[in-house]
């Protein structure tokens, strides 16, 4: 079980309280994360990273573990802390005013 | 009794204004999407529960939001907007070649007669539209056919923000978008036609040119659909022929720059602009907000001041942010960047500020219920 914490504006597009649990099959990559994510919550889809290409949204990052994961290939795997679900992975939104 | 309901986007949520038909008080709700840029929300006519929001956000993308009950509740629904096969380049602001980029939805316009039918106008400069009440979307390519590599962006970004559906012609559709100038479809968006002829315009290289022109929107009276009227980044126009070509009728306007303009309910000829200092003074002339009336069709206009303010006033009414009702007398409402939204019940001859301190208002529009 992979924990996922939200942007307060995707929690409430979503409508969830808190953290996500995700079951995710195979291995614990970002690619896979994000496509059980969109897959629980399809309002979401278009919102972390482009409907066609797949690449991460400019002013969305992903921390773990104290790392920045955002320029990691979706590919890679993420920390055991993540995979194992001691640590949650954080979904943020760029510190850019607004 | 009628009751009016007033939908308001701005720049962090939504707001939803509903009175009887005296218009004197005013309930508020909202914020709708608190947080989010709500640039247009529109009812639907052919069911007036029905509503569409446009929601986006620089962080998290573009999200449709559809209401069946009046607003009360929504849900998000398709955000899938993808160009039709490769889109190309149009010209950026240095007249080099841009790849066209999806950014958001400017504009939604609901069907005249299905409440799941309706259309998107969206920055970079499409039309799409839905027949699944906005689950998915398709767009009409052959648009970026009519000298697409030639458009440009204005200020606000290459917008498609305007979109004129004909009543007498069910397969018509007028658009507009800055800057490139107005297209018309006669045959449900298979093909499409610039309509710019008697537009002038500085700072494109040919004035006359077919495409290129920066028109700000226009207004179309459903009696009279081959009547269209203009408000471009300088000048106000009216075609007589469905826009197959344009006369000026800025007439004695204290400047012709402006965004919105809007025609009475009930009077054909009776139209509105709010004039704006110019195009790098995005305020009004003298401090003082003055909406101007013709009812002649252009060329004689009158200034309605009453209950606006005559000072320090240095807001902008931006170009969807004006509405009319169809009560009798006509209601008027319009918008400002401060965050004030003004309503008239008389049409136009005296105004108060419905709610003072809203965040930027990007769009007003206006439903008459039963």
């Amino acid at each position: 079980m992979i924990r996922v914490v939200l942007p307060t504006h995707l929690r409430t597009l979503a409508r969830i309280d808190g953290e996500v649990q995700l079951d995710v099959e195979g291995p614990a990559t970002l690619r896979a994360v994000l496509d059980a994510l969109e897959a629980c919550y399809p309002m979401l889809r278009g919102t972390i990273r482009d409907h066609v290409t797949q690449r991460r949204r400019a002013f969305v990052r992903f921390f773990a573990c104290a790392q920045d994961l955002s320029h990691v290939s979706p590919e890679a795997l993420l920390p055991d802390a993540v995979a194992i679900g001691t640590e949650p992975l954080l979904i943020v939104g760029a510190m850019a005013g607004g | 009794m009628n009751t009016v309901r007033v939908l308001v986007g701005t720049r962090k949520g939504a707001f939803v204004l509903t009175s009887d038909a005296k218009r004197a008080r005013w309930n508020i709700s909202g914020p709708y999407f608190g947080g989010w840029e709500i640039y247009h929300l529109k009812g639907s006519p052919a069911d007036p529960q029905r509503l569409y929001a446009s929601q986006s956000s620089g962080w998290f993308g573009q999200q449709i939001q559809r209401s069946n009950d009046g607003g009360q509740t929504w849900e998000p629904v398709g955000n899938k907007f993808v160009y039709d096969g490769v889109p190309g380049t149009h010209q950026w602001y240095d007249g080099t070649p841009h790849p066209w980029e999806f950014k958001r939805v400017w504009h939604l316009e609901p069907s005249l007669t299905d409440p799941d039918t309706i259309y998107a106008g969206v920055e970079d400069a499409a039309l799409f539209h839905s027949t699944d009440g906005g689950q998915t979307w398709q767009e009409f390519p052959e648009l970026r056919g009519a000298q697409g590599h030639l458009w440009q962006p204005g200020a606000g970004g290459m917008c498609l923000h305007t979109v004129v559906l004909d009543p007498s012609h069910p397969e018509r559709i007028f658009i507009a978008i800055s800057a490139a100038g107005t297209f018309r479809t006669d045959d449900a968006g298979k093909t499409w036609r610039p309509m710019n002829r008697g537009l002038r315009s500085e700072g494109i290289p040919n004035p006359h040119a077919e495409v290129g022109h920066c028109v700000h929107r226009i207004a179309m009276h459903p009696s009279r659909p081959h009547v269209l009227f203009m408000q471009k980044h300088w000048d106000v126009m009216r075609s007589s022929n469905a826009g197959e070509s344009w006369h000026e009728v800025s007439g004695n306007l204290p400047t012709d720059f402006g965004f919105p303009i809007e025609v009475h309910a009930h009077e054909p000829d009776t139209i509105y602009v709010v004039p704006i200092t110019s195009d790098s003074e995005h305020y009004p002339p003298e401090g003082k907000l003055w909406v101007y009336r013709s009812r002649t069709g252009g060329n004689e206009w009158e200034a309605l001041t009453q209950g606006l303010p005559q000072r320090d006033c240095y807001v902008n009414v931006l170009r969807d942010a004006m509405a009319v009702d169809a009560l009798d007398p006509c209601g008027l409402y319009f918008g400002t960047t401060g965050g004030q939204v003004y309503g008239s019940a008389d049409a136009g001859d005296s105004w108060a500020p419905i709610v003072r301190d809203l965040p930027p208002v990007l769009s007003v529009e206006v439903q008459t219920l039963p």
